[in-house]
């Protein structure tokens, strides 16, 4: 019996790793915490009522957010880790198999754990508010959409103490990652966590699209709209048409692995190029989900610290349209080596520049703004100014990667990594930053520390720099990505140092971020008018934090930048505020079925992951009990009358 | 504040200079070019930066004058136009530029890619190609020299001037061959059989590796590519026959168990073993779907090239 039980611990907990270990008592100890915690305080209704079951899109936000800053703790980490194995030759920090699934997990965290999930609480925070809606479309899929994502993430990010995590890259390519060099559940935790939190995103896709063409607010046409809500729906669009793809091939690997299929095995007529074709259509669209909403974020800031219009709105438009149309024609590019020929080559090669062209377009849209403006270097522009910079370099080597003989020698070296941690670091990242920094007094009611915050922003900026630019020189140098270790004899030594310097120097901003955060929430400077950057677009009109309904009274918004017209209409000295009849305000309920739903998805992963069938058995069950419970559930929602409705205004000092 | 930053900026392009000749020029394989297709690839590599280069320095310059001009100073005079927010002139420029430098980008790229195909720069000796065949294994590489019969494990012996035919495959997971001196790489997938054409125009001894991780000892996949005047060459093959032991079925089958091994030469090996090792991973399959066949452009080798040992059935072919 105690050998029985032996046997199976040592193949279901990942052993062997003193490091490992140590996260083992970790996780044990802050789990025992968080439950001291909530049972001393007495906060576990606290915590179903408000958050657990809640279908308020900016709690939603508010979730998505920490999560990913969660995530981009632990993709840091894993980073860190990687760059000390390699700052010198012939570390042995690391073993092969421990960097293996380092990098892998770094990657797939960093794309689908951090961004997307950072993305998605941007969304929830800002969308429905900057188009005057009171919630999104479906608020109920909209929890959905969170807490599948946070099953699915906590899922993938299990497997490196209880069974050892995914190993063949951020990608999984077969054969590596079929039964013969993988038998492991490794890959089946990166097709589960990934699947199920995969469900989450197209929903999310499919609620924002709906919310943005359906529940603008009177007057509010499409090009009148924000830029950032035209961000999200192209990045929405993106979705939609690219994540079935990502979720039917990896459920298609799922099919070999444990099916015994042949849709990408050596043998029996499978191919697995035609995994590498399907992966990247999902692939490459989105790079430009994650940045096209980042693109927006910049179009707000730029326009409100530059004080002045954004340039070229209708151009801007049509530029993410077109980005996001090209998006899908240069799939290609990232296995220009796979052999497919002079043809094919050349066309994807010209799209994916062709796709530079819009690109390039904003950035001037985004200079000409700041063009005889009036420039304040708040948080959110630093950060903008630097994307900039940063994001330029990337761009213009990810031109020159799209020339495809060139890239026969860029391929798979550091050169790519530099170039794609340029864009999303410098894009994605800084973007996100920028929005989180913006965006944090309409979610909190208090500013983020402006000198901790410009800290962290310079450590970053320089950091990135120190870390990725010796990288191209290591590309040019011959040093191949994904290698563990490496020798003296090419001379990688020096320039492999000092990006490990690089790397810890952006850790040391993510610090002073840390720091920033519970700093501020002390001695945050607070909010008291809802609008402190004197913004443009609908979401500074209401209170800070926004109360659980956003708008009182549903605003007629028929101009761009509709607040800045709003509060200039209101210097005029003949102005005269409208009395307007306050209406009872039609509100979802909350539920728990989303949470519990998303738990029972958890189950079945797991027995998925395992391949313990009668797991996999409880875990659908639940799953389709679970629906089946909801489409029972016909009080749904309520009233919000007209006294509170005038309570909350008045306590947050305005007058209805 | 700005000030102060502003002069580290100015030390920083110089100090990464610095840093990154530390490492010594001629390790800067990608750039120094020891082949033909090397060649042809730098060149393009070379001019592309440079368009890059000059895009991403306006911007800059753009960028720092527009921050710097507009900043909002209580005493700042420049002008200040809050609506200001459209201009014909300027979206014609930004979009047609932009445009004109895809064009010509696009054109050399499309001029290069169908270059490569063609084999530039390998027809000009008037050789016959000779060649070799490399198989990707766990995690080692394995030649097979189907010309002169002989075999070789991490160390690849080559004629220096002759075109050099690689007929690649694996039979391992996907991988990637790589010599950065001699030219650009390509994958090497099980079931398939790749070509790729390169040439060493002066004898030495070039650095190669798997370029596309294979799993736990990728790391390990570094193989020699050593070029040698014919004559030695020819001496080279002799003596490896002469004194290596031959590379058997069981010998081969030891090989390709995962582990790591030394280098090692052979006097012979069983014959056809790439083309069943290829088979072996459902080559079949890829032929029947023409998927082995992968475009060899019908211009390839039209005046000089002749291939005497071009007579393997699996349709080897030109990659880029």
């Amino acid at each position: 019996m105690w050998e029985k039980i032996k046997d199976f611990s040592s193949g279901f907990f990942v052993t062997g790793e003193p490091m490992i270990y140590g996260a083992d008592v970790a996780i044990v100890l802050v789990s025992l915490a968080i439950v001291y915690v909530l049972t001393r305080y007495k906060k576990w209704g606290w915590l179903w009522r408000e958050w657990l079951t809640t279908v308020d899109h900016k709690k939603i936000g508010i979730m998505y957010i920490i999560a990913a800053l969660l995530m981009l703790f632990r993709g840091g980490v894993d980073a860190l880790l990687m760059r000390t194995q390699l700052a010198l030759p012939g570390l042995h920090f690391l073993d092969s198999n421990h960097y293996n699934e380092i990098f892998t997990t770094h990657g797939t965290i960093m794309i689908l754990f951090m961004a997307m999930p950072l993305m998605f609480g941007l969304f929830n925070i800002a969308v429905p508010l900057q188009i005057g809606a009171r919630d999104v479309a479906y608020p109920f899929l909209n929890a959905v959409s969170f807490w599948m994502f946070f099953f699915g993430a906590l899922l993938f990010n299990l497997s490196f103490v209880i069974g050892g995590s995914p190993n063949a890259g951020w990608l999984s390519y077969p054969p590596l990652s079929e039964i013969p060099y993988s038998s492991g559940p490794g890959q089946n935790f990166y097709v589960w966590g990934i699947n199920i939190s995969g469900i989450g995103s197209t929903a999310t896709g499919i609620n924002f699209l709906v919310t943005i063409l359906k529940m603008r607010a009177p007057g509010m046409k499409l090009m009148k709209m924000p830029l950032f809500t035209w961000s999200v729906l192209a990045s929405c669009i993106l979705i939609i048409f690219s994540f079935p793809v990502f979720t039917a091939t990896l459920a298609m690997l799922y099919i070999d692995r444990f099916l015994g299929g042949h849709f990408f095995t050596m043998t029996g007529a499978g191919n697995p190029m035609m995994y590498i074709n399907l992966i990247w259509m999902w692939g490459h669209p989105e790079v430009y989900i994650v940045v096209l909403p980042a693109f927006g974020i910049f179009s707000e800031v730029v326009a409100t610290f530059s004080k002045k219009k954004i340039f070229g709105y209708k151009s801007m438009v049509f530029s993410l349209i077109l980005i996001s149309v090209i998006s899908y024609f240069t799939w290609a590019h990232h296995f220009f080596t796979m052999g497919a020929g002079a043809d094919v080559n050349t066309f994807f090669a010209i799209a994916t520049m062709a796709i530079a062209i819009p690109t390039g377009v904003k950035i001037f849209n985004w200079l000409f703004t700041m063009y005889k403006g009036r420039i304040e270097f708040s948080q959110p522009m630093l950060w903008t100014i630097g994307f900039i910079v940063c994001f330029v370099i990337g761009g213009a080597t990810g031109v020159m990667l799209s020339i495809a003989p060139a890239d026969y020698q860029y391929h798979n070296s550091y050169f790519l990594i530099a170039h794609f941690h340029n864009t999303l670091i410098g894009g994605v990242v800084f973007g996100y930053l920028a929005g989180l920094i913006y965006w944090w007094p309409k979610m909190f009611g208090f500013k983020l520390n402006d000198r901790l915050g410009k800290w962290a922003f310079w450590f970053w900026n320089i950091g990135f720099y120190v870390c990725f630019l010796p990288q191209y020189a290591l590309g040019f140098m011959g040093m191949t990505r994904r290698l563990y270790t490496y020798g003296w004899d090419r001379g990688w030594a020096s320039l492999n140092f000092v990006s490990t310097i690089g790397a810890f120097l952006m850790g040391i901003g993510f610090i002073f971020q840390a720091v920033q955060i519970i700093y501020s929430i002390k001695h945050g400077e607070k909010d008291t008018t809802g609008d402190p950057w004197n913004g443009r677009t609908l979401e500074w009109s209401i209170p800070s934090p926004a109360p659980h309904y956003n708008f009182a009274v549903v605003p007629y918004a028929p101009e761009q930048d509709a607040w800045w017209e709003m509060k200039k209409k209101m210097q005029d000295p003949d102005y005269k505020k409208e009395k307007v009849e306050l209406e009872p305000i039609h509100m979802p309920k909350n539920t728990g079925i989303p949470f519990i739903m998303s738990f029972f998805w958890f189950i079945a992963g797991f027995g998925f992951t395992f391949e313990w069938v009668w797991m996999i058995v409880v875990g659908l069950i639940g799953v389709a009990a679970t629906m089946f419970a909801r489409s029972f559930q016909y009080d749904d929602d309520y009233y919000i009358p007209v006294e509170e409705i005038k309570e909350t205004e008045s306590a947050m000092g305005r007058v209805v | 504040m700005i000030q102060k930053w502003l002069k580290w900026l100015k030390v920083l392009p110089a100090a990464i200079f610095a840093v990154m000749t530390l490492a010594g020029c001629e390790n800067y394989v990608v750039l120094q070019p020891k082949g033909p297709v090397a060649k042809t690839e730098y060149d393009l590599i070379v001019f592309t930066s440079l368009v890059c280069l000059g895009i991403i320095l306006v911007v800059f310059a753009l960028l720092f004058y527009i921050i710097w001009r507009y900043r909002d100073k209580p005493d700042n005079k420049a002008p200040y136009q809050p609506e200001w927010d459209d201009n014909k002139t300027l979206e014609i420029v930004w979009w047609s530029i932009p445009i004109v430098i895809c064009l010509i980008l696009g054109y050399s790229t499309a001029k290069t890619t169908y270059a490569l195909a063609k084999g530039t720069g390998l027809h000009d000796s008037n050789k016959q190609a000779v060649t070799i065949q490399a198989t990707s294994l766990d995690w080692k590489w394995l030649f097979t020299y189907p010309d002169d019969k002989v075999a070789s494990v991490n160390e690849v012996v080559i004629p220096a001037g002759v075109p050099v035919k690689f007929e690649l495959t694996s039979d391992a997971p996907m991988n990637s061959f790589w010599v950065p001196s001699l030219g650009g790489q390509i994958y090497t997938m099980p079931g398939m059989s790749m070509g790729l054409y390169l040439k060493a125009d002066k004898p030495g001894v070039y650095y190669g590796s798997g370029a596309n991780f294979s799993g736990e000892g990728f790391a390990h996949m570094k193989f020699k590519v050593i070029a040698k005047p014919e004559n030695e060459y020819k001496q080279w093959v002799a003596q490896v026959k002469k004194s290596s032991p031959a590379l058997t079925e069981k010998g081969y089958e030891t090989l390709s168990k995962p582990g790591l091994t030394d280098k090692a030469f052979y006097s012979s090996y069983p014959n056809g073993l790439f083309e069943k090792i290829v088979k072996k991973n459902g080559g079949d399959f890829y032929k029947m779907h023409h998927m082995d066949t992968y475009k060899t452009h019908p211009d390839f080798g039209k005046d000089s090239m002749k291939d005497e040992n071009g007579g393997s059935d699996m349709n080897m072919d030109m990659s880029h």
